[in-house]
């Protein structure tokens, strides 16, 4: 029979992606836990710096530095977090259909720009209708991942807040994956600028005199920009980990499938087997009668 | 007196000292026990911390800001 054949080179090809699926598990698992660590070690720092910046609020008036005055609102930049790289489930396009219905619906009365970081989101704006700004931001954010630090995502948030300045746009949307653990991602859109003031609770009205040096409008001027730049780096963090939980699950599940395929596939292997030996001894028993007789 | 440096990337000293020289953005200054609170942005510079052995340590920051409050210092580097 030569569907015997058939299965067989099925059975080959399903167990040679299996070990495809399970070695790139393997290497997101791995991958993962490093992410995961760099989240967790940036955890203190974004923690003390939320700290002094509520400290600082409730006794000056964040309102006025220059990132948090509400201007209109008549262009909206989103920017996506995405991965450079596939097979990890549903993570990209959650971001993506994310995006889109941001933009054609809660702001489809302004003017919408998106910038993509990662591969996945850049090639699919870049085909859609909407408008990509980037004219004069850094080119090819992907490349942050190549080697993330704080330093290379700090430039790319600076230069999104001077062109905020600059009034290209009055509100930014960070769209990303908030990693919560290997197997959930939580789908955020967050604003980004201007600047939510911190949740001071009512309660904590500052118990010390801080002595402020230099003037406390002045540190809040320089903190603002600073703890920016940490919730950029931090969205970017969490979906790097985010994107490994989700490729390991994926992965994971891929696994599993080949496994049940292979199952299949052997048994109907096995039946066409024996259906083939049981063909030919009744050929031969057939034959040999024939002879007889 | 409490003494913590941290950056986005890491942590990079955490433990009792008797010293610390930090480079203010106004003027490079000391904190000793029972230093008055203070809120301070930093500039690039080295800061200076003499630990409990009377052992010096040097780290180099590229700005920051430092918090006093109650004997614990946090220092937020770059």
């Amino acid at each position: 029979m030569a569907n015997l054949k058939e299965v067989r080179n099925r059975i080959t090809s399903v167990s040679s992606t299996q070990q495809i699926t399970n070695a790139m598990k393997m290497v997101s698992a791995a991958k993962l836990r490093k992410a995961q660590s760099a989240v967790i070690s940036l955890r203190p720092y974004a923690d003390k710096l939320q700290h002094i910046l509520r400290d600082l609020c409730s006794v000056a008036d964040p309102s006025q530095a220059i990132f948090s005055t509400q201007r209109d609102i008549k262009n909206v930049l989103i920017i996506a977090i995405t991965s450079n790289r596939g097979l990890c489930g549903p993570f990209n396009a959650n971001v993506v259909k994310k995006v889109t219905k941001e933009a054609r619906e809660t702001y489809k009365d302004y003017k919408v720009s998106v910038i993509s970081i990662g591969k996945k989101a850049d090639d699919f704006f870049r085909k859609s209708d909407l408008h990509i700004f980037g004219s004069n931001l850094p080119r090819r954010l992907h490349m942050l991942y190549d080697n993330l630090n704080y330093e290379s995502v700090a430039s790319v948030a600076s230069n999104i807040m001077d062109n905020y300045l600059e009034g290209d746009f009055e509100k930014v949307i960070l769209v990303y994956n908030r990693f919560k653990n290997a197997s959930v991602q939580i789908l955020t859109s967050e604003q980004f600028l201007p600047v939510l003031p911190p949740d001071t609770d009512g309660e904590s009205k500052l118990s010390t005199d801080y002595i402020f040096e230099p003037t406390k409008e002045e540190i809040v001027e320089e903190l603002i920009p600073r703890s920016l730049k940490i919730q950029l780096y931090r969205a970017i963090l969490e979906s790097y980990a985010a994107e490994h939980g989700a490729r390991m699950t994926a992965m994971h599940k891929a696994t599993d499938n080949c496994t049940e395929m292979i199952r299949d596939l052997k048994i109907k292997y096995n039946k066409a087997r024996q259906a083939a030996i049981t063909n030919e001894i009744i050929e031969i028993v057939g034959g040999a009668e024939a002879l007889k007789g | 007196m409490k003494l913590e440096i941290v950056t986005p990337d890491k942590h990079v000293f955490s433990g009792e000292v008797i010293s610390v020289n930090v480079p203010g953005t106004e003027g490079a200054f000391g904190v000793l026990k029972d230093h008055a609170p203070i809120i301070a942005t930093l500039k690039k510079g080295v800061i200076v911390v003499i630990d409990e052995n009377k052992k010096e340590l040097a780290f180099d920051i590229g700005g920051g800001v430092v918090e006093v409050l109650k004997n614990h210092i946090i220092v937020l580097a770059e």
